[in-house]
């Protein structure tokens, strides 16, 4: 394993990027656009989430188990929504 | 820029071969952690999911109740102290002793801003009588008529507009979603800013450097997941039609 140090930069572009994010998704907020609110809102929050898992924390870097390990927590949480769903959407 | 793990026998516990197995167990072990901690957040979101879906109106109606303004402003608070603490475990990676200290105490003081705002938040939600229980506004249909008047909880002067006596029953639902997300994910805070000030005395002691910075990163991995919690629920929350 090798230390890596993100450059500074790296961490300043992540955060401006996450900024502008964060005024998207308010922005958009501001805009009736019907069934598309939440799924617009709920993108631009995984987008965020993503840059942060990647680049804060450094899973970019990390090796390929540590990848895995990230990933299964959100793995999981996908399937316990998806389970939930096909119950309730589903029901009549 | 990569620079080999420097060797240090005294950070080594004796059933690690060497300081690199040793970080990537702790870095292994924090991720497991982060899962289960995903898990525990991803009940109360899959909870607040299935309420959403039965009761859209209830949620839209809650959320116009929500000060917006300081939801951004703690939201651009979270992401900034985000940025402070991954500077803090840059300067730990590079043995910046004094950076390590000033951003470990940036990312304290984001921290407590944005618990002071949250704080501030509950205070006018409790006064507003927004908070779900038996003093609920909707179960106070006489406040209703006579706003100030001889009520037993005559409402705050400030708070005598119309509108939030309008609430539907079902936003009571909303508000219990609201208490229970934000106030799990302030524990969440509570506990990082604790862990926090222990790091920060460490570091003013010169516990870390290139050598050994593990805490610094662990706490760096805790802090980002309660951050990447208020991500999804900011607009979970306050951005709702």
């Amino acid at each position: 394993m090798h230390l890596h140090v993100v450059p500074k930069s790296t961490y300043f572009i992540v955060a401006g990027c996450l900024f502008a994010l964060m005024v998207l998704t308010v922005g958009a907020a501001q805009f009736d656009l019907g069934m598309w609110n939440t799924p617009i809102a709920m993108a631009i929050a995984l987008a965020k989430a993503t840059l942060i898992v990647l680049f804060f924390m450094h899973v970019r870097y990390g090796d390929p188990l540590l990848q895995v390990f990230a990933a299964g927590g959100f793995l999981w949480l996908i399937i316990l929504l998806g389970l939930t769903f096909a119950d309730y959407l589903t029901r009549r | 820029m990569s620079a080999p793990v420097a060797a240090s026998a005294g950070h080594v516990a004796h059933h690690f071969d060497d300081a690199e197995q040793q970080y990537a167990s702790a870095e292994l072990g924090m991720w497991l952690f982060l899962a289960t901690e995903v898990l525990f957040f991803g009940g109360v979101f899959c909870a607040y999911a299935v309420y959403r879906y039965w009761y859209p109106e209830a949620f839209a109606e809650g959320s116009h109740h929500l000060d917006l303004p300081l939801g951004t402003v703690n939201t651009a608070i979270l992401l900034l102290s985000s940025l402070t603490m991954a500077l803090a475990v840059r300067a730990a990676q590079t043995s910046e002793q004094r950076a390590i200290v000033r951003n470990l105490g940036f990312t304290v003081l984001l921290g407590l801003g944005f618990l002071g705002i949250k704080s501030y938040e509950y205070y006018h939600k409790f006064e507003e009588r927004l908070v779900p229980g038996p003093n609920f506004v909707t179960r106070h249909p006489e406040l209703a008529q006579q706003p100030g008047g001889e009520s037993r909880y005559p409402p705050p002067a400030e708070v005598k507009e119309e509108p939030r006596y309008k609430l539907s029953s079902t936003a009571e639902l909303f508000f219990s979603l609201y208490f229970v997300m934000t106030g799990l994910h302030a524990l969440h805070m509570v506990i990082g800013i604790g862990i926090l000030g222990v790091l920060i005395v460490a570091a003013v002691r010169g516990a870390f450097s290139a050598a050994y910075f593990t805490p610094v990163e662990m706490t760096g991995l805790y802090w980002h997941f309660v951050d990447i919690v208020w991500v999804f629920l900011f607009p979970l929350l306050y951005l709702i039609h």
